[in-house]
């Protein structure tokens, strides 16, 4: 099953390697991991897409939770929650294709934020699943370069995460 | 009044000072030689000097665990550094409170490559409970601070402080912190009520109890606490090899050690139990076996430790208890005495009758006609020579075995082995911690010819701090687990594990200016054991090296993935 964590920890070197160690120290998988600095300048916000049996996820928070520099964890899936991913395609676009590339991005809600003569950059955002449909609909022989950022999540309504 | 400016190896001893160490084990280098100058001007401590950084951090590992406070080691940058990760993994996975200080290269090196340079907080991250790069002198003294406060509480374990050599030298105001608050880190003391009420609920009903302690218990000072609410139960108890001595060994209720080589009795129990009651233990795969045919037989269990993570880590538990062990069971204890029930012993009578019956299979008997020495009766004689009062060491093999089986541990903090990480060579430096901490007992490393050699450069600290440790070498010309493992299970291919071009131990021992005694028959090892421990030799080192039984096994063996009933005993062993 797929979860998504989010966690605060102390914004100190090192911090990152502690929780990317305990996930290759202790075989747990990880699909995707993002972390930057928050509104409190010495605290990192970090979020892990994993995914594992219930007991696993189980280990995963209270191992988490045992880092010292971790200040708190919280597994949004137990609750409602928002989650978006941002990707950056560049897509070959000669004047045939082009076009198509175009209407398509409208349609998913995509932006081309760079374009040259031969090359669109285009900016996608939502979520895991809707960035696998949209990058599908490309057509493949066409795109040059992906990157996704890793998801990140939030809880919906008064469910925060703060210290 | 404007505190003291002092360098920052000043800063570091006084630190020291105040957390009130005794001994400090170490091995100096360039990037410390700033603080073992300063150590060099002080006298609150003594500075131990090993041979090795391994040994550094295993000595002061054996200091904790034989005192409960908390060791120190110090150990250069670079080299110092990596031969201290065997140490301070050793005490990791037995939840040792240790503080290691290393040296690093100075600020402006780190990263360059520079000589002796490692990134010590780097290899350490696994294997610490939590370590620190020290970037500023005014950082020193609120992070060793910090290092012993998160070393001794919660689950204790090992705290490592890099400080580069600049640090040292530059100087700043001493303020040493009264305490230490981290929002990230609260643990746990008070166990929840509603829990230790449903586990007592469960507990006085049972009719097939079984109570099962761990290394927790004896961490967590738990054991006076733990027997007393064993004896108002009334219930079978057995400890893992981590928490022997955790209950009286002697008493009645004490079904021996639990799990590879436990006895018949204490893994039928657990097997069989309807209820368990597990108290700072962790359900490894030494001591469960199987997990999926541990939970075959239906139970109950409880489970109280002060880690979240241990449980249901491995086995899925019905009444987890987080807190500290010995509040909780003084916690059971007055809800236990509020109910004043004394039923609980006519519903277990027929479990306690099973349990004698499993008790008649004798399973710690060996054969032994006189011809050859056997290792169970040198430790047994080593038990009633000492009076089972000494602080045992041991090294990791057979011989470990045999001294967890044939020496019954009556008090906690006796026994002194690496039970997690089972590091071979530990046992040396293990006596050496415990006879600095207490000077006037016994202290005996029972090792191997084998696990002996991985730190026998320390008979040269024994000679130079007059550490009076008795070895008794149980020497069998084998690594005698592995050739074990090799007779059951790979068909008497016995690869590598002969001991070929073995010293002379007694000449060994004497050149470092110790006592060496060879024993080759059985009728002799009372009368070595007893001069070893007599007064004449109370000030030496004394290294008894007992030729012993080369095919002896440790039995009973409960092979690897296999369920904890599933044993092999050492009548059934022919037919393997």
């Amino acid at each position: 099953m797929r979860h998504i964590i989010s966690l605060l920890m102390e914004n100190e070197a090192g911090a990152l390697s502690r929780v990317s160690g305990l996930f290759s120290a202790r075989g747990y998988n990880i699909e995707s991991l993002s972390v930057a600095p928050t509104e409190d300048q010495s605290l990192s916000r970090m979020t892990i897409v994993t995914s594992g049996s219930d007991q696993i996820i189980e280990q995963i928070i209270k191992q988490l939770n045992k880092l010292i520099d971790v200040v708190k964890v919280l597994d949004l899936h137990d609750g409602d929650h928002i989650e978006r991913e941002l990707v950056l395609v560049k897509v070959k676009a000669n004047k045939q294709y082009r076009d198509e590339v175009q209407q398509l991005s409208n349609s998913y809600g995509g932006r081309i934020i760079d374009s040259s003569e031969n090359i669109l950059t285009i900016e996608f955002t939502g979520t895991s699943t809707e960035l696998d449909n949209y990058l599908k609909s490309l057509n493949n022989s066409f795109v040059v370069e992906i990157v996704r950022t890793g998801a990140s999540g939030i809880g919906r309504g008064d469910r925060i995460l703060k210290i | 009044m404007t505190a003291e400016i002092i360098t920052g190896a000043e800063i570091a001893i006084r630190c020291l000072q105040k957390e009130n160490v005794k001994f400090v084990f170490g091995y100096p280098g360039g990037a410390v030689l700033n603080i073992y100058d300063a150590i060099f001007q002080q006298k609150s401590f003594k500075h131990v000097l090993v041979r090795h950084e391994q040994a550094a951090v295993h000595a002061a590992d054996a200091y904790s665990r034989a005192t409960g406070d908390v060791g120190v080691a110090l150990v250069t940058s670079g080299p110092g550094a990596t031969n201290a990760v065997t140490g301070i993994a050793t005490a990791h996975m037995d939840s040792i409170p240790i503080v290691i200080i290393s040296g690093q290269v100075p600020t402006h090196a780190i990263g360059q490559d520079a000589f002796q340079e490692c990134d010590t907080v780097g290899i350490t991250r696994p294997c610490v409970k939590h370590n620190f790069l020290v970037k500023d002198v005014k950082d020193i003294a609120s992070t060793i601070k910090k290092a012993f406060y998160l070393a001794a509480t919660g689950r204790p374990g090992p705290v490592l402080v890099d400080i580069p050599k600049d640090i040292t030298a530059e100087t700043t105001e001493f303020i040493y912190p009264k305490n230490v608050s981290l929002r990230s880190y609260n643990p746990v003391k008070q166990g929840h009520s509603g829990q230790i009420n449903k586990a007592l609920d469960l507990l006085i009903n049972a009719q097939k109890p079984m109570v099962y302690s761990g290394g927790g218990v004896v961490l967590g000072n738990a054991s006076d606490a733990l027997t007393e609410f064993v004896k108002l139960l009334g219930f079978p108890i057995t400890n893992t090899l981590m928490g022997l001595g955790g209950f009286p060994a002697s008493h009645e209720n004490f079904l021996g050690m639990l799990g590879m080589h436990g006895t018949y009795q204490a893994n039928m129990a657990m097997q069989e139990c309807d209820v368990l009651l597990a108290v700072g233990a962790r359900f490894d795969d030494r001591v469960i076996g199987n997990p999926d045919h541990f939970l075959a037989t239906p139970k109950k269990i409880i489970h109280i430790d002060i880690d979240p993570a241990s449980i249901s880590k491995r086995v899925k538990i019905d009444i987890p208890i987080v807190g500290d062990v010995k509040l909780v069971l003084e916690d059971l204890i007055s809800a236990f005495k509020a109910l004043k029930s004394n039923s609980t012993n006519n519903l277990i009578s027929d479990w306690l009758k099973t349990i004698d019956l499993w008790k008649q299979k004798d399973c710690m008997s060996f054969q032994d006609d006189g011809t050859q020495i056997k290792p169970q009766k040198v430790i047994q004689k080593l038990h009633e020579v000492t009076n089972g009062d000494a602080f045992i060491t041991s090294d990791v093999g057979q011989h470990q075995m045999w001294a967890a089986q044939y020496y019954p541990f009556d008090k906690p903090r006796r026994w002194i082995n690496s039970g997690g990480l089972g590091t071979m060579g530990v046992g040396l430096p293990y006596a050496m911690g415990c006879q600095l901490a207490f000077p006037d007992s016994q202290v005996a490393c029972v090792t191997g010819e084998a696990s002996i050699q991985m730190c026998i450069q320390e008979l040269s600290t024994c000679k130079q701090f007059n550490l009076p440790v008795k070895i008794v070498n149980l020497n069998n010309r084998y690594m005698g687990m592995v050739r074990q493992w090799q007779e059951f299970f790979y068909g008497n291919r016995y690869a590598e594990s002969y001991m070929d071009a073995l010293p002379d131990f007694v000449k060994l021992a004497e050149s470092y200016g110790h006592v060496g005694m060879k024993i080759e028959n059985s009728s002799d090892i009372e009368g070595a054991l007893k001069e070893a421990f007599s007064p004449k030799l109370k000030e030496r080192l004394v290294f008894l090296d007992f030729i012993t039984d080369q095919t002896e096994n440790v039995f009973p063996m409960v092979a690897s993935g296999k369920g904890l009933s599933e044993m092999i005993l050492a009548d059934d062993a022919e037919d393997l």
